[in-house]
């Protein structure tokens, strides 16, 4: 039974101004158009260009559950074709990342394309002659996605041909990437080690509206942060011992509602936002010996200071990822199913900058987002009993009320209170928006 | 204990997973130095556990925070608890410093872990560097190398 297909209305009806209904969460059907219209008409990222550093280099990923390929062509550039042979569909390459020389070559039958996809030479040729292979979509190689956009390091892609440009989808909400890479003395960031791989069984999305949940810190971390903090203060050492990097890392998740009240939270157009306007929970790490001095001689004090001032938090990319600017961090939501979500986080060491940051960026890491993590836990736990209770027909509406006002324009940017679920209000408009753009028929 | 003999060293390593089976994790943190680390690597042979993602590199503050938060009333990722089994392969004992009291064991083994209707199995190895101090022996470095360390998991609560 399809409700869904071909049928925007019945899509818009899934979202009211402060509540949206269980189905965007777990409907298998709207997964299934998510993945056909949200993830092909917006800006997807993919990978950062450090991750294929020499040419032939490539690296696997999906874009919603699309499978593709990023590589180094001979030109330098970066392309992100289909992970798909233009033959019979063998995947071209699973290793998540290799160099495959000047070309690719497919397992199967040996096509072999180049690197930016076009195809290059088939086996016993001619026995294709007078078949009309020119015809055919075959003969042109492995297709690449609709458009590629480099933004200071960071590949975005979008499948579709024709829709929104990259600057107009993402706005002045490029500022966060901006920061996070200008917080390097050499303006450039380059990914460190493999990505922690989480695998979460609950809808992508409660993930996404998590990094802008202000509200569940202190109640679901508790456990880790609240005993961290408990433990440390009960511990014998020397009056004014330096808190270890540890401490600095988890005791502000312990953070009152008030400290996040006064953050603040700034969305802007297309379901873009971020945390931390004021301050944030990263805002009180010590000092790195020498990285201010190596600041100061790259750009000069006062914008060395102004950098380094930004304390933004959690800064969402709607679709699908988020991006940590003063822990240098990526957490990319690849969609799998309804229930299911691949959670991928990336660190980046700040090239030029003492090792010392990246020593904590790896931390954060580990202490926060590894399925070993006892953060972590507590937020999957949260998930996974969302994606089960969403079941129960005692109720068919998710609330998204906090801090609602009547009228709310997600076409403005907006600073609020640090509590407010606007963030995640907008997130719903832009996925209502990209859902339906491209969706044919308005059958009532 | 003067000088461990290899059948000690052995002992060791299973009274250490025999306790976590049993959930006796105050007598496991005894079982440490004050500057171990407890780590899992991310990556196959990785090196470096500081400057790269690791899934643990826990010292001594780390490993006291995870028990404790075990037990806490409000830790709702254990609720209910885990529970843990390992299976050990017999440890081979692969340096043996009877002049320094240093030793270092090799161990293969399956790890099983269950909550609610979840198990999962891991295959994993341990590398105990141990040291013997006042008469016993401590755990100063234990590196655990799960087999499929890049697989995508949910969640691991507990200790390997
Ligand atoms: S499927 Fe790739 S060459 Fe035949
Ligand atoms: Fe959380």
């Amino acid at each position: 039974m399809s409700r869904y297909a071909n049928n925007p209305q019945a899509i818009r009806n899934l979202i009211r101004p402060t509540e949206v209904h269980r189905d965007v969460y777990i409907d298998q059907e709207v997964f299934e158009l998510e993945m056909k219209y949200l993830f092909a008409n917006t800006w997807v990222f993919v990978g950062h260009e450090s991750q294929t550093p020499n040419k032939g280099d490539y690296f696997t990923t999906e874009i919603g559950t699309q499978p593709v390929i990023m590589v180094r062509h001979s030109d330098n550039e970066i392309y992100v074709l289909h992970n798909r042979c233009p033959h019979k569909g063998t995947k071209i390459a699973i290793d998540r990342t290799g160099n495959t020389g000047k070309f690719f070559r497919c397992p199967y039958h040996a096509w072999s394309f180049k690197t930016n996809g076009c195809l290059l030479a088939i086996p016993l040729r001619k026995g294709y002659k007078d078949t009309g292979l020119e015809e055919s979509e075959s003969v042109h190689g492995m297709a690449p996605v609709g458009a590629v956009k480099n933004y200071r390091g960071f590949i975005f892609a979008r499948l579709n041909k024709d829709g929104p440009d990259f600057e107009s989808f993402f706005g002045e909400s490029l500022s966060s990437f901006d920061n996070m890479v200008d917080r390097s003395p050499e303006g450039r960031l380059e990914v460190a080690g493999p990505p922690l791989r989480y695998m979460h069984r609950c809808n992508w999305k409660m993930l996404v509206e998590n990094q802008t949940d202000t509200c569940h810190p202190m109640v679901a971390h508790e456990s880790s942060a609240g005993t961290a903090i408990d433990l440390w203060e009960k511990m014998d050492k020397p009056e004014g011992t330096q808190k270890p990097m540890a401490m600095e890392v988890i005791a502000p998740f312990m953070s009152p509602y008030e400290f996040f009240e006064n953050m603040g939270i700034r969305t802007w157009p297309n379901g873009h936002g971020h945390t931390g306007v004021h301050h944030s929970i990263h805002s009180d790490y010590s000092a790195i010996p020498g990285y201010f001095e190596q600041m100061v001689e790259a750009y000069g004090e006062e914008r060395a200071k102004a950098i380094l001032g930004e304390n933004r938090h959690n800064t969402v990319y709607f679709p699908n990822i988020m991006i940590k600017g003063p822990i240098q961090q990526l957490r990319l939501f690849t969609p799998i199913a309804a229930d299911k979500t691949l959670v991928e986080s990336y660190i980046y060491r700040l090239v030029g900058a003492p090792d010392m940051l990246l020593e904590r960026t790896a931390m954060y890491n580990r202490m926060i987002n590894a399925p070993t993590s006892m953060v972590g836990h507590d937020d999957l736990e949260m998930y996974e009993r969302a994606q089960e209770g969403l079941h129960s027909d005692g109720l068919e509406w998710v609330n998204v009320q906090r801090l609602y006002q009547e009228g709310e324009n997600f076409d403005e940017i907006t600073v609020e209170n640090g509590t407010t679920e606007r963030q995640m209000r907008n997130q719903f408009h832009a996925w209502e928006k990209y859902m339906t753009l491209t969706m044919e028929g308005d059958a009532q | 204990m003067t000088t461990p003999t290899r059948d000690d060293l052995i002992d060791f390593v299973y009274e250490e997973a025999r306790m976590l089976d049993d959930g006796r994790f105050d007598e496991w943190l005894d079982l440490w130095t004050h500057d171990s680390y407890y780590w899992m690597p991310l990556d196959y042979n990785q090196e470096d556990a500081k400057h790269v993602t690791s899934l643990l590199h826990e010292d001594a503050f780390m490993r006291k925070l995870r028990v404790e938060r075990f037990k806490g009333e409000r830790t709702f990722s254990q609720k209910p608890k885990t529970r843990c089994h390992h299976v050990l392969n017999r440890p081979f004992i692969d340096h043996m410093d009877e002049e320094k009291g240093e030793y270092v064991t090799h161990t293969a083994f399956h790890y099983v872990e269950t909550r609610l209707d979840d198990q999962i199995l891991l295959a994993a190895t341990a590398r105990h560097e141990l040291k013997l101090i006042e008469g016993k022996l401590k755990i100063t470095h234990k590196r655990v190398d799960l087999l499929n360390s890049d697989a995508a998991f949910g969640n691991i609560q507990m200790f390997l």
